[in-house]
């Protein structure tokens, strides 16, 4: 066990603070990436500026606009960790640079590599993704939006929920059912759509939260070119697999965890009720102690899934708990941030007396969603138990006839 | 970055996990056990040959000179198949109090016999935990009186080391001393034997360590020790998770295996989703009592309470996945629950972990 980088990380995360001194003013501020689509032209100009020098699209290739250099999992955590630090930007995400372009470099045309690969890393093109209907949840292989053949085109015809950015995006990467004979697997195809299309019209979802931070995507006859097919018709399940992956790794993050606790303990030390802190309450802090124990273990457990994918080995059932555990554990520390409040933490909308913006609240049911998006905790439980485990499937009801 | 076990460890695990397999499966256990807790039978003769007392001991002085966390591998191993044996006192704790506070002879003269398991000293870590009916070492004239409850691999230890003054200084007594008796105490756990003991006028063998300089090596022998009973519930929990997986795949109700049963399913889901973050934790705080001193302490507690909430819950689903015959005495799995039971105790509950664990920290006082 050594968990120090070596010399050449260690050289590698100089040259970043380096960087960073020298153009931290041009930084927008802010830890979490924030997504394409948000960015306006401060944050457009700073990720330019950092794929030119290898901090975002580092592993890209260079002739689709990256940064071009060999793929090294240890230079993106030191990123990572570098650039939260320092509380400033980390650039461009959200579903566009990590989702489509990885499954783009995999599946796509070299066409389409060409066209979207670049703009797309630049913020300067924003996607959304068309997965869930409405009646499509957990059995996503469902989906029922179609499309039909009109010359070299497609019409498609459906509904998508859960869409996030969809207000502000200009392309969606969607499963569309394009094969209606084939099986129900068979029949999907992932799809390039153009948003600016006649026939599709975005409205926004409001939440538990208040806040509409997804849409529905209504889809009436629009008009999309069949060229816009990525890999073959008939192969979207197995190429929007791929990017559910990069999804489930992507909602349980580590360092979110661990800034949580943080926040959570300054809360803790600051709030007093009656003239006692929440800290010197024995039951609260047990609470406290009781997350801390499992945002550590969060923390080791990540850094054991790194080590496993450096050196090239599947960690086996131990992966596929990550979402499940993470997403868990957010949930209930801002559960805790509102017991610590007492009262007052039902305080939201910049109520008088609100701490924190009403964070608590809001974030304790953000998280209720993340338990549910990606795959809810009951299919990951399927996911660990079949997969992991070798459990077999519960046995489907006889087919219909 | 290398957060994984190393080569050798997955070794060690292998082949210790063999050779109980082997010499002591659970079977083999249960007739050790039945009569006498704690009883190993030649068992813990064979896991010294293999080098298992010496993990922790200095090569130099007949050990290998490994980590706590080579330690934590093997208590894992041995929890995975309820071994009986006094692994965490003659192994871990009074090593790690030798080399933290021993001169160089009274090492030279220990360690070996340690080592080979020559040996048995078990450790009156009560003392520094907590104190209940009428328990408390004092030394009078001199001399140490008093009574220390649920003292570890009692039974048929030739030693004990006796932390003194609230743990400022270490005593280390002959068992056939003048003045200690000690009497078999009874627990759920048949394959860990435990012992009150009490000390009437008894002189002191030898201080390990000057009088009074003792603190930090109760420290060190309570960190190691919370992080190897960590293992242990790992270890302890990993086995139930596995007969309960196998057996929802064999057992067959309504026409088919109720591992089909996504209820089923579920609970072995939750139990592999509770323990994989947590071996992560054991492997970090046992990593952190040799390389991250300052962390350390923490790190023990933390590992320590946090598996004592998790483990209980995984050994009691493991139970229930196997419905009635899992409440049975001779399905064997109650071996691992009450070692997981007991082990949530030792060493301090988790409630009293988290607290120091909130002082360490700096948060209370």
């Amino acid at each position: 066990m050594d968990l120090s980088y070596g010399p050449e990380y260690e050289r590698f995360r100089a040259e970043l603070r380096a960087f960073l001194a020298e153009h931290a003013e041009r930084a927008p501020k802010g830890g979490a990436g924030v997504a394409a689509g948000q960015a306006g032209p401060a944050l457009l100009a700073w990720q330019a500026l950092l794929i030119e020098h290898g901090y975002a699209a580092r592993s890209i290739p260079r002739e689709y606009g990256g940064y071009g250099a060999e793929p090294d999992i240890l230079k993106s955590v030191i990123t990572d960790e570098e650039l939260n630090a320092a509380r400033v930007a980390r650039g461009i995400g959200g579903q566009g640079p990590e989702m489509l372009v990885p499954t783009l470099l995999e599946h796509g045309s070299e066409a389409q590599k060409q066209r979207w690969i670049r703009p797309t890393l630049r913020g300067e093109v924003v996607w959304c993704q068309g997965y869930s209907e409405p009646g499509s949840g957990s059995d996503l292989a469902s989906v029922q939006t179609r499309a039909e053949e009109d010359g070299s085109d497609f019409l498609i015809t459906g509904q998508k929920i859960w869409t996030t950015t969809a207000h502000l995006a200009d392309m969606m990467f969607a499963l569309i059912r394009t094969e209606p004979g084939a099986s129900k697997h068979a029949g999907l195809s992932y799809l390039l759509i153009p948003m600016d299309a006649p026939g599709i019209e975005v409205r926004p979802l409001a939440t538990m939260t208040g806040e509409s931070e997804f849409n529905e995507v209504f889809f009436t006859k629009a008009r999309v070119p069949q060229e816009n097919v990525v890999g073959q018709r008939g192969e979207g399940w197995k190429i929007a697999n791929t990017t559910l992956l990069h999804e489930r790794n992507m909602l349980a993050s580590s360092a979110v965890l661990d800034g949580s606790l943080r926040s959570l303990v300054r809360l803790m030390e600051r709030e007093e009720s009656n003239g006692v802190r929440a800290m010197d309450a024995p039951l609260l802090r047990d609470r406290l102690l009781r997350l801390q124990a499992r945002v550590l273990a969060m923390k080791y457990h990540g850094m054991r899934m790194l080590t496993a994918r450096l050196q090239g080995k599947h960690p086996g059932v131990a992966a596929l708990v990550t979402k499940l555990a993470g997403c868990e554990l957010s949930h209930q520390l801002n559960a805790l941030g509102i017991d610590a409040l007492g009262e007052l933490g039902t305080l939201y909308e910049g109520s008088p007396h609100e701490r924190d913006g009403g964070r608590w609240q809001s974030q304790h049911m953000f998280t209720l969603g993340l338990i549910i998006g990606g795959g809810t905790a009951q299919i990951q439980k399927n996911i660990i138990s079949e997969r992991g485990l070798g459990m077999p499937r519960e046995p489907r009801p006889p087919a219909r006839s | 970055m290398d957060f994984a076990l190393s080569e050798e460890q997955e070794l060690l695990a292998e082949s210790l996990r063999r050779y109980l397999d082997d010499a002591c499966p659970v079977t083999r256990v249960r007739e050790l056990v039945a009569h006498e807790a704690g009883h190993d039978g030649g068992l813990w003769k064979g896991l010294c040959e293999l080098g298992i007392a010496g993990l922790l001991i200095p090569e130099e002085h007949g050990g290998s000179g490994l980590t706590l966390l080579d330690a934590a591998v093997a208590a894992e191993s041995l929890a995975r198949g309820v071994a009986p044996g006094p692994f965490l006192d003659s192994a871990v704790m009074v090593p790690v109090a030798l080399l933290s506070v021993g001169s160089a002879e009274q090492r030279a003269r220990w360690l070996p016999r340690l080592a080979t398991g020559g040996c048995r000293i078990a450790v009156a870590a009560n003392e520094l935990v907590s104190r209940r009916d009428g328990a408390g070492v004092e030394l009078r004239d001199g001399r140490l009186q008093g009574l220390c409850l649920m003292v570890e691999a009692g039974p048929g230890a030739d030693h004990l080391l006796v932390p003194v003054d609230e743990g400022r200084s270490l005593a280390l007594i002959d068992a056939a001393a003048p003045g200690v008796s000690l009497t078999r105490l009874t627990t759920i756990d048949r394959t860990r034997g435990f012992a009150e003991l009490r000390l009437d006028a008894t002189e002191v063998g030898e201080w390990i360590g000057e009088p009074g300089s003792a603190g930090n090596a109760c420290r060190r022998m309570l960190d190691a020790g919370r992080v190897v009973l960590a293992a242990d519930i790992l270890g302890a929990s990993e086995r139930a998770i596995e007969l309960a997986v196998a057996y929802a795949m064999q057992r067959q109700q309504f026409d088919r295996v109720i591992a089909s049963f996504q209820a089923v399913k579920h609970m072995c889901a939750e139990m592999v989703a509770e323990l994989e973050p947590a071996r992560s934790l054991v492997w970090y705080a046992a990593h952190a009592f040799d390389a991250v001193p300052e962390e350390a302490s923490l790190m023990a507690c933390h590992a320590k309470a946090h598996l004592s909430e998790i483990g209980p819950r995984i050994v009691r689903t493991a139970t229930e996945v196997h419905g009635g015959v899992g409440f049975t005495d001779e399905q064997n799995l109650h071996y691992w629950f009450k070692r997981v039971g007991v082990d949530r105790q030792l060493l301090g509950a988790p409630e009293a972990l988290r607290e120091e664990a909130a002082r360490l920290q700096g948060w209370i006082d």
